[in-house]
């Protein structure tokens, strides 16, 4: 069935067709109005979950470790200042080894308030053992959330995972999207499975006082299973393309074959980015782009191009640059960095092409500012 | 009434705990187990009964307990209580929480917790600082107490959570004492019977935070009663009751002078005659309420 709603409202129509049992969500600008559309289905009995209406983004996430590991399915979605808020959880839910899925809509951090799009809040948890996505098109999310669940409650993976995308741009942009039936979502995704349970026929204790010598175990059970998430989110992403017609990759790449620069970039930039192409390629240059759908785990071995331009919507002050993705992969070649489109700064086409031609002439920074 | 010699004989607080000699934790959560049974899921945030547990692999309590951040108990509880609704299970989600997780960073999620009407029991054991990070200062903490952040006494009265508590209006909420095991003891298990949000408080002197020999937890428990300062009652749909030796207070029983309670603590130690005057009309003051709005029959 072809749908044209907003990314926000495709993103609950995923959620609800994973038939989570457990929502608990607080609202924020612009994911508001997943969890209105969220509500609403449970308010209409259209999908059959508790909905706790918690009083803050820490006790969503908190409400959402506790209903997991009782053993049940749950989601959650929020953006910016709530996932923020949220840390701590976060941090918990991975150590924790809890399959929760989490939207995140990116937007920028305060002060000043801003409302628009920009990766700094989910990259500022980069570090918290989720495995997270990035996103495109409203296609793709709905595609993503339904994949997510069956990456996180993978035997081999147990780690909650983000999907993140662009606020406004995708938040809240009506696109057509394939929905599959639901019963076809239904046989894609099992039972829900989880590592460990709170049960009071076999009570066990979970996270009481732990020796460095099992912390450090805990953690590199963590690492093995986020090493596993590579290879598993690329067989769930390859039996989901069998079953529904579409599958996406760890980085999907565009004319990269022959390329002499290939721009690497997330989300809606890197959709952007696919137009620039095409003029470069119309203006003779050999330019190709990778676009990095998967930034936890980071697919390194993808990238081996001789040349790349990484343009980052999120900064690691103090880091070079600053530009986060640049920095992860500037070992793996010759790479140029561009830090652009804070806080929802307009980056179209154009932009990119200029910064490829900068980049050819050994130009890179932050575009708009420093160089332009 | 329950006696202590008809408590169920099941034990769900395990020998080899980690808790101090003399310890309130333990003697609470024992009794309140044993009144709730095992059918429960422990929810417990960073606090000295995070430690009395003892280490990863092992575990000194016999039900299922889910470890959480300091401020995430009562949200936390929410997700276990809905869970549990989904899987037509009737466990029931049991926050233990020290003060600090209750009346300081844990007050937002208790609060929302509370207002959405969560089928759970909050108890918040009351030892009146935080013990687990080294005995500092905590909204419960009583005036002119020493604690490492208050070293000349605390200068500000605390708060009453139990009234806040009960400012939410739900079904159940009381107060209790490690010293009066049998009114705790009634207390949980008319706490589980109900449903909804039940909230239950346990007064917990803490011998190397207050400062007194270990041997001497009960009775300091005792005597913070029989002196006025802590108060016995429990609150069904609002209707306050006092029970057990506050009921007696009550009823015109003669409260035992304050100084002998405030002596037994080397936290007090230091207590000017001033302080002591401004500790003592506060309880008279609290009292005189008392009188005038319960003692009506
Ligand atoms: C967010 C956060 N801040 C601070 C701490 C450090 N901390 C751990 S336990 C604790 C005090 C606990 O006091 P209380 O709740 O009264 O329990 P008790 O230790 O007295 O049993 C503090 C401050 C923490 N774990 N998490
Ligand atoms: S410090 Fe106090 S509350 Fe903590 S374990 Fe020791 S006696 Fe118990």
């Amino acid at each position: 069935m072809k749908v044209i709603d907003t990314g926000n409202h495709i993103a609950a129509l995923a959620a609800k067709m994973a038939r989570p049992e457990v929502i608990a969500a607080y609202p924020i600008t612009p994911q508001t109005t997943v969890v209105e559309r969220l509500a609403q289905y449970v308010e209409r009995g259209e999908l059959d979950a508790e909905f706790i209406r918690v009083e803050s983004e820490h006790s969503a996430m908190a409400a959402c470790i506790g209903a997991s590991a009782t053993g049940v399915r749950t989601f959650t979605a929020t953006a910016s200042h709530g996932l923020l808020l949220m840390h701590e959880m976060i941090h918990w839910a991975a150590l924790a080894r809890l399959p929760i899925v989490m939207i995140n809509v990116n937007r920028a951090i305060g002060p000043g308030w801003n409302i628009w799009s920009d990766m700094n809040d989910s990259m500022a948890q980069r570090d918290t053992g989720w495995i997270q996505f990035y996103v495109s098109s409203n296609q793709e999310i709905f595609d993503t959330v339904i994949q997510a669940y069956r990456i996180a409650e993978h035997e081999d993976v147990m780690l909650p995972v983000m999907v993140s995308y662009d606020g406004f741009i995708l938040s809240h942009t009506s696109m057509a999207v394939d929905v599959p039936e639901q019963e076809k979502v239904d046989s894609f995704l099992h039972e829900f499975n989880s590592m460990w349970k709170l049960d009071s026929s076999h009570p066990i204790t979970h996270g009481n006082i732990i020796m460095p010598d099992d912390y450090m175990e805990v953690r590199y059970s963590m690492k093995k299973a986020m090493d596993n998430a590579m290879k598993i989110i690329e067989e769930v992403d390859e039996e989901y393309g069998k079953k529904f017609g579409r599958s996406y990759g760890l980085v999907e790449e565009y004319k990269t074959e022959d390329a002499d620069y290939v721009i690497v970039a997330t989300s809606a930039i890197a959709s952007e980015a696919r137009v620039a192409i095409d003029v470069l390629r119309e203006k003779g240059k050999k330019a190709g782009l990778a676009r990095l759908r998967v930034h936890r785990p980071m697919p390194f071995s993808r990238f081996n191009y001789d040349k790349m331009i990484v343009i980052d919507r999120a900064v690691s002050l103090g880091l070079g640059n600053g530009g986060i993705i640049y920095n992860e992969l500037k070992s793996r070649g010759d790479v140029y960095g561009f830090v652009a489109g804070l806080g929802g700064k307009d980056v179209n086409y154009k932009d990119i092409v200029k910064m490829y031609e900068m980049a050819e002439k050994g130009k890179e920074g932050w575009y708009g500012v420093e160089v332009d | 009434m329950a006696s202590i010699k008809n408590f169920p004989k099941e034990e769900y607080v395990l020998k080899g705990h980690a808790a101090c000699p003399g310890c309130p934790i333990t003697i609470a959560l024992r009794t309140a187990l044993k009144a709730l049974g095992n059918d429960v899921t422990l929810i417990v945030p960073a606090s000295c009964s995070a430690v009395v547990q003892s280490l990863v692999p092992k575990t000194s309590f016999n039900v299922p307990v889910l470890n959480i951040a300091f401020a995430a108990s009562a949200s936390a509880a929410s997700g276990v209580a809905a869970a549990l609704k989904r899987l037509g299970k009737k466990t029931i989600p049991v926050v233990w929480a020290g003060d600090g997780g209750s009346y300081d960073i844990g007050i937002q999620a208790l609060s929302g917790a509370l207002e959405r009407r969560e089928d759970f029991i909050y108890v918040c054991y009351n030892n009146q600082m935080y013990s687990n990070t080294g005995i500092q200062r905590s909204g419960a903490t009583p005036y002119g107490a020493w604690t490492t952040t208050t070293w000349t006494g605390k200068k500000e009265m605390q708060k009453e959570l139990a009234e806040i508590v009960m400012a939410h209006h739900i079904p159940y909420v009381a107060t209790a004492s490690i010293a009066y095991l049998d009114d705790l003891y009634e207390k949980m298990k008319k706490a589980k019977e109900m449903e909804g949000p039940r909230y239950i408080e346990i007064f917990s002197p803490c011998p190397p935070g207050w400062r007194f020999d270990m041997s001497k937890t009960v009775e300091i428990a005792r005597l913070a009663v029989q002196t006025g300062s802590w108060v016995l009652y429990e609150a069904i749909n609002g209707k306050i009751e006092f029970t057990s030796y506050s009921k007696m207070l009550l009823k015109g029983r003669e409260r035992k002078p304050i100084e002998d309670w405030l002596r037994m603590q080397g936290r007090f130690r230091h207590l000017t005659e001033e302080d002591i005057k401004r500790i003592k009309e506060a309880i008279d003051e609290k009292w005189k309420y008392y009188m005038q709005i319960y003692n009506k029959d």
